[in-house]
């Protein structure tokens, strides 16, 4: 039974583009990033006539320390194939990825212990409370169970979930609620990459925004670089620093929204949004299906 | 690092007693089966009016239910986490693959014991068994090193669900259907056709019962066991450090197939 608590709202925070003080855009020469993909690829064999499709085909980014990175694209487009390759869950078949210098084929460990992902599916033991998913997250990580119980506790208020909440099983929470819960424990772990898989898809609104809020107050309260693929441009132009477009794995376009706005107005004589932005560059409707690209429900 | 390992290992015990707890209505539904078939088993002892055969049922059917617990909940572990939603978290997480071996595998003997207790209590309640006489240093010793054995067999079984996203999990049900036919679970492997007992040996099962029985109804000492001993010993020592090997060249494969994400 799906359950809909009387969660107390999250007052949403002020839409501002990038703070002043942030530091945008790729990390100069000499700085470290934070995350380093450099020609990336990833194809898979899928059906049965063993078709190759290419899924992430050459993709470069540079992520700065502290920036909340967009990446936008279609269904199929190769987005969530791109966090999955960060997350070690695939593996390369060319080019390169590191966390904060980390390589992740050679240093995966340390690579997986910089990193947290939430995907679209909030991948809880279902049964289990939110305590007893959390207490397992924190074990694998070699965290105190006690004090990692504490943190949970503090963050999952923040997020309006009290703490009676947490003994009861997972399934019966809401959807929003189940996704909040999957960021505080990827928070618990401190991640300094924070890998965020389309955090708001199907949500209501209401948790929506509560998410959206939260994932402004991790970036202003933690030391941690996010990485958000989203279908929502909205969401894309309130959260993030950079923008990337991701079309058929390649990627077609990378900028700050505004500079992405302004150089579809300047150059295509364009309406200076990001729907201007992702349809000049993609020629797609975000809603489309890329039916031979879409790797990830194929392969 | 020990330590972080250590703790690493736990959080999988602690996570399947949850889950125990959790899904506490098919844990009573499965412990009732289990008592109900090795009843069922043994009343075919009573049936014959002969002691010997039900001590050999009996044997059997108790140690046969903690052995297949073992190796299901080893062999099982992929297929039960992409049944959850969470292999993918899971594997994301910085643990290697024999410390969640060990947790695994802590849990897995701890649960089977505690079941293996209550089924054998009840039996010797129900047919007024007795072992007097009988070597029960053996009959441990067996079930430790049949323990290890059977979580190499698992191991490698393991590797199927992960290779085969729809059929691995059947796959590692026919094994354990197989090692239950060659064993000599309800019966010695002499009865069985030469080419059947020849195949018998490469069961650990077989060592694992003819030991424990050797034990229990003849009182003989694990000294005089060696040649059950020794199969067993090296089943563990290969079957344990190649599953973990194996493994991680089928997580390997999984991942460049993108085989983690597919939800069975």
């Amino acid at each position: 039974m799906i359950e809909v608590m009387n969660e107390p709202k999250i007052a949403p925070m002020p839409v501002t583009s990038a703070e002043p003080l942030r530091r945008v855009g790729p990390p100069p020469p000499g700085e470290q990033p934070a995350l380093l993909i450099e020609h990336a690829t990833k194809r898979f064999v899928v059906g049965r006539k063993k078709k190759a499709v290419i899924a992430v085909n050459d993709v470069s980014i540079s992520i700065r320390r502290g920036e909340i990175y967009g990446i936008l694209g279609a269904n199929g487009s190769g987005k969530s194939t791109l966090i999955r390759l960060v997350s070690t869950l695939l593996t390369l078949e060319a080019g390169r990825v590191a966390v904060l210098g980390h390589d992740i084929e050679r240093e995966e460990m340390a690579v997986k212990r910089l990193i947290n992902r939430v995907s679209v599916d909030a991948a809880f033991f279902k049964k289990l409370s939110p305590h007893e998913n959390l207490a397992y997250a924190a074990r694998l990580y070699g965290l105190d169970a006690k004090e990692a119980r504490a943190e949970a506790i503090r963050i999952l208020a923040r997020l309006g979930i009290g703490e009676k909440r947490l003994s009861r099983p997972v399934e019966q929470m809401s959807r929003g609620m189940q996704q909040k819960v999957a960021i505080a424990r990827a928070l618990l772990t401190s991640p300094t990459v924070l890998l965020l898989d389309e955090p708001t898809t199907g949500l209501d609104p209401r948790s929506k925004l509560d998410v959206q809020a939260f994932v402004e107050e991790v970036r202003d309260t933690h030391d941690a670089t996010i990485v958000l693929t989203t279908h929502d441009l909205a969401e894309a132009d309130r959260l993030c620093d950079r923008i990337a477009l991701i079309n058929d794995g390649r990627l077609v376009a990378e900028g700050t929204p505004d500079e992405l706005k302004s150089m579809v107005a300047r150059d295509h004589g364009a309406e200076p949004s990001l729907e201007s932005v992702f349809m000049t560059f993609t020629g797609k409707s975000l809603d489309e299906d890329i039916g031979d690209n879409d790797n990830e429900d194929d392969e | 690092m020990a330590t972080r390992e250590l703790r690493a290992s736990f959080a999988f015990v602690e996570r399947n007693f949850n889950l125990t707890r959790r899904y506490w209505g098919w844990e009573v539904a499965w412990l009732v089966y289990s008592l109900a078939a090795a009843l069922a088993v043994a009343f075919i002892g009573v049936a014959q009016d002969d002691p010997g055969l039900l001590q050999v049922l009996v044997i059997g059917t108790i140690f046969w239910n903690f052995l297949s617990i073992v190796f299901g909940f080893i062999g099982e572990t992929v297929t039960w986490e992409r049944w959850e939603g969470t292999l993918e978290y899971t594997f994301m997480a910085p643990v290697r693959r024999y410390t969640q071996l060990v947790g695994s595998t802590v849990f897995a003997v701890t649960y089977a014991l505690i079941q293996m207790v209550i089924i054998l209590v009840v039996m010797m309640l129900f047919f007024n068994l007795e072992f007097t006489g009988g070597n029960f240093v053996t009959a441990g010793t067996f079930l430790l090193l049949g323990s290890l054995s059977f979580v190499g067999v698992g191991m490698m079984a393991a590797i199927l669900p992960l290779l085969y996203v729809e059929r691995g999990d059947q796959m590692v049900f026919l094994i354990q259907s197989v090692i239950l036919l060659f064993s000599g679970v309800y019966y010695s492997t002499d009865v069985l056709p030469e080419w059947m007992q020849f195949i018998s040996q490469f069961s650990p099962g077989t060592y694992v019962l003819e030991g424990i029985r050797g034990g229990l109804i003849d009182g003989t000492p694990v000294t005089e066991l060696l040649h059950n001993v020794w199969p067993l010993v090296l089943m563990g020592v290969v079957l344990i450090p190649l599953g973990v090997y194996v493994f991680g060249i089928a997580e390997r494969y999984a991942k460049r197939t993108g085989k983690l994400k597919r939800v069975g």
